[in-house]
C-alpha cells in the first residue's frame, strides 16, 4: 500500500473575485521509503500539493490518503495531532525556534507534540544531532550558527519523532549550492537510516537529480513522473 | 507545562527592553496603588483614631433630638439620673464595650476680668472621660499629675487654645465663667486655668473641659445629669455590630408618647472626617481601576504585538503538531509570568519604600491640627489583593492575543514574512 494516496486532488483560492486553480485534479502515489521530488517553476502549486500532502491546508476537493487515513475532512485538533503522530517538516527559512537551544529544537516534538520524558529521549536526540552533524553545536541557538547548520538541525527536528514522512518545501532554496547538496544528501542517509519517506520541492537542476521519483507539475497539473531508481 | 514555561520565559527575554518597559509600567502602578493605600490609610487611620480617641468616642448616646440642636447646647434635653442608669445597664452588659463617659455640655461665658468670651463647655468625671478618649491627654498642656496625666480637679477649667491665645491667658490664671441654667438663672464661678487644649477637626474640637462637679455645681442640678453618653469599644472594626445592639435594646425604652428616648451615634454620623474618609476610600478605589486599566492595556498591547511578531513561529510550532491549547497556553504564560514579576516586585518596591516612609518619619498638618505624624502601613492582605488582582488582569490580558494565537492557520501564518 502507498503511503500518500492522493486522487482527483483540487485547490482553488479565492481573492475578491478572482479564484484562482492551483491544483486540478491532481492523482499520485508515494511509496514508503522513496526519495521523492516535486519541481516545477514557480507558482506551479509545488507548496500548495506539499501543504496538502502536510495536513497543514483542507482541499477543494478529492482525496488525501496518508498513511492509511484520509486526511482531507479533519479537524484543526485532528490535523495537529496528526502531523505530530506521523509527519515531520523541514522548512525553506529553517524555522527554527529562536529562544530554544539546537539541542532543545530538536527535542521540542518529542515533549511538546509527543508528551514524552526528555530525559528518556536524550540519548535519541543526542545521536541525532550526531548523525545530522551537528552535537558539537548543542548548545548554541539558532542565530549563533551558519544557515547549513541551520538546516541539518532541522531535519534532524523532523526525524525525532520517527515520522513516516518528511515533507521538505525547498529546503535548499537558502543554501549555497555546496551546502543545497550536502543537505540533499544528508536527507537521502535520513531515509536509508531511520526507514522513513521524504518528499521535497525543488527547482535547482542539480538537487533534482538526487531524487528517486520526480513529479513535475505545470499550472497545477501533474505533467510527469520519473522513476530514477532503476538507473 | 515546564517545557511551555521555560519556552516563555525565553520568549519574555528575548524582547528584554519591550518586558522591562511593561514590567515597570505594572511596577509603577502598583507601586503607586500600594503607596496611596498605605498614606491615605494612614492618614484615614490617624484622624480617625484622633477624632474618636481623643473627643467623640466611637459611638454616643442622647436623648432623642439632642444631636438635632447640638449647637445650641440644649440644658431641656438632658438626661436624668434614672435615664443614665438605665443606659449604663444596657452598657454594661455588652463585653464589646471598653469604657463610656457622662459629659455635660454647656455654653457659658469666660472671664478674665479685663475680657470676656463666649466659651462652650464639657463637664466630665476626669477617671472615665480618660478611658474613653485616653488621646485627650495629648492635646492638653498644663498640670500634669501623679500619672503624668493632666489633671482637672474641681475647681479647676482647660480652655480651648483658640481662647487662651486670644485673651492672652494662660496656664495658673484664674477666671469666672458664668452659665445660665435650664430655668434660666445665672450663675458664676471661679475657675482656675489648669490646662489648655489643643483644637480638633469636628464638633467639640473647640470645647473647654471642667470637672462635672463644677458644671453641676455652676448648671444648679441636683443629682446626675448629663446631655451625652461617649462610648469606647475594645476595637473599632465592633462599632457597626455594636451600634446595631445597642440600638435595638436602647430602641425598647419608650417616653409615655411611646416616643424612643434615646438616640445612638457612631462618630462617623457626628463627625464631618467621615465624608473626607468616604472620598478617600473612593479615591482608593479610584487608583485601583486606573491600575487595572493600565495593566490591561499594557499585556494586551505587548501580547497582541507577540503574535503578530511571532506568526511564521507559530506556524512552524503549529505545523510540527503543537496543540491549539498547548500555543495558547504559551502565551496565556508569557502574560501570566508579566503580571506576575510586575505584582512581585511592585509589591517588594512597595513596601520598601513604606518602610523608608516610616523611617524618615513624615509630619503633616490637617486644618489647624499641625505635628501630626503620619505611619503609612498596609496590611499583608491588601499588597496579597492587590497583587492577585494585577496577575488575574493580566491573564485576562493574555486570554484574546492568546486565542489570536492558538487559531491561526499553520499554513497561513507560515506564508506570514
Amino acid at each position: 500500500m502507498a503511503l500518500v494516496e492522493i486522487s482527483n486532488l483540487s485547490k482553488t483560492y479565492q481573492t475578491g473575485e478572482i479564484v484562482i486553480s492551483a491544483l486540478k485534479n491532481v492523482s499520485l502515489e508515494i511509496e514508503a521509503g522513496s526519495f521523492v521530488s516535486i519541481v516545477g517553476p514557480s507558482g506551479s502549486g509545488k507548496t500548495t500539493l506539499l501543504n496538502l500532502i502536510g495536513v497543514l491546508d483542507q482541499p477543494s476537493s478529492g482525496s488525501i490518503k496518508v498513511a492509511g487515513k484520509e486526511v482531507s475532512q479533519l479537524t484543526n485538533r485532528q490535523r495537529a495531532e496528526f502531523r505530530g503522530d506521523h509527519l515531520g517538516f523541514v522548512f525553506q527559512n529553517f524555522n527554527l525556534i529562536p529562544v530554544l537551544t539546537v539541542y532543545e529544537n530538536v527535542e521540542y516534538p518529542l515533549i511538546m507534540v509527543k508528551n514524552e520524558s526528555a530525559a528518556k529521549n536524550r540519548d535519541l536526540v543526542r545521536g541525532l544531532l550526531d548523525a545530522v552533524g551537528v552535537l558539537d553545536q548543542q548548545f548554541k541557538r539558532p542565530h549563533q550558527i551558519s544557515g547549513g547548520q541551520m538546516q541539518r538541525v532541522a531535519v534532524a527536528r523532523a526525524l525525532v519523532t520517527r515520522p513516516k514522512l518528511v515533507i521538505a518545501d525547498e529546503p535548499t532554496a537558502n543554501l549555497d549550492h555546496d551546502t543545497a547538496f550536502k543537505i540533499i544528501n544528508l536527507m537521502k542517509e535520513m531515509k536509508d537510516q531511520w526507514h522513513t519517506t521524504f518528499l521535497f520541492s525543488t527547482h535547482d537542476p542539480k538537487i533534482i537529480d538526487e531524487a528517486e521519483i520526480i513529479y513535475t507539475l505545470e499550472d497545477g497539473i501533474i505533467k510527469s513522473r520519473q522513476d530514477r531508481r532503476s538507473k | 507545562m515546564i517545557k511551555i514555561a521555560r519556552i516563555a520565559y525565553r520568549n519574555l527575554l528575548r524582547y528584554s527592553r519591550r518586558t522591562l518597559l511593561t514590567s515597570m509600567l505594572i511596577i509603577i502602578g502598583i507601586v503607586a496603588v500600594l503607596l496611596f493605600i498605605a498614606i491615605s490609610g494612614s492618614f484615614k487611620q490617624l484622624m480617625v483614631g484622633q477624632i474618636t480617641d481623643s473627643m467623640l468616642g466611637h459611638l454616643q448616646v442622647h436623648r432623642k433630638g439632642y444631636v438635632a440642636s447640638i449647637e445650641n447646647s440644649p440644658l431641656n434635653l438632658n438626661l436624668n439620673d434614672k435615664q443614665v442608669d438605665k443606659l449604663k445597664t444596657v452598657l454594661q452588659q455588652n463585653a464589646n464595650i471598653a469604657a463610656y463617659s457622662g459629659r455635660l455640655k454647656f455654653s457659658g461665658m469666660l472671664s478674665s476680668y479685663t475680657e470676656t468670651s463666649n466659651i462652650r463647655l464639657n463637664g466630665i468625671n476626669p477617671e472615665m472621660e480618660l478611658k474613653t478618649a485616653p488621646l485627650l491627654p495629648q492635646r492638653v498642656q498644663g498640670k500634669k499629675g501623679t500619672a503624668g496625666v493632666p489633671t482637672l480637679n474641681p475647681g479647676e477649667i482647660w480652655i480651648p487654645d483658640t481662647l487662651a491665645s486670644g485673651m492672652n491667658l494662660d496656664i495658673g490664671t484664674q477666671i469666672v465663667l458664668v452659665a445660665t441654667n435650664k430655668d434660666g438663672s445665672v450663675n458664676g464661678i471661679k475657675l482656675l486655668i489648669s490646662g489648655i487644649v489643643g483644637r480638633m477637626t469636628g464638633p467639640g474640637g473647640r470645647d473647654g473641659y471642667v470637672n462635672m462637679k463644677d458644671a453641676t455645681q455652676l448648671l444648679r442640678i441636683e443629682g446626675e445629669e448629663i446631655n451625652e453618653l461617649a462610648v469606647r469599644l475594645n476595637r473599632l472594626d465592633l462599632m457597626k455590630p455594636v451600634f446595631t445592639d445597642l440600638q435595638q435594646q436602647l430602641e425598647q425604652f419608650r417616653n409615655k408618647k411611646d416616643k424612643p428616648v434615646f438616640e445612638i451615634h457612631t462618630w462617623e454620623a457626628l463627625s464631618p472626617f467621615s465624608n473626607i474618609a468616604n472620598i478617600i476610600d473612593l479615591l482608593t478605589l479610584f487608583v485601583k481601576v486606573i491600575l487595572v486599566a493600565i495593566v490591561l492595556v499594557s499585556i494586551l498591547n505587548v501580547m497582541l504585538m507577540a503574535v503578530y511578531e511571532r506568526i511564521r513561529e507559530i506556524g512552524t510550532i503549529a505545523a510540527i503538531g503543537t496543540s491549539p491549547r498547548k500555543i495558547w497556553t504559551l502565551f496565556l504564560m508569557e502574560g501570566l509570568f508579566l503580571g506576575i514579576f510586575g505584582a512581585v516586585v511592585g509589591s517588594i518596591v512597595s513596601l520598601g519604600i513604606i518602610r523608608f516612609l516610616n523611617w524618615k518619619t513624615i509630619v503633616m498638618s490637617f486644618g489647624r491640627q499641625e505635628d501630626l505624624v503620619l505611619t503609612p502601613s498596609i496590611e499583608m492582605s491588601q499588597v496579597i489583593f492587590t497583587a492577585l488582582i494585577v496577575i488575574a488582569i493580566s491573564a485576562l490580558a493574555t486570554v484574546q492575543p492568546a486565542i489570536k494565537a492558538s487559531r491561526l492557520e499553520p499554513v497561513d501564518a507560515l506564508r506570514h514574512f
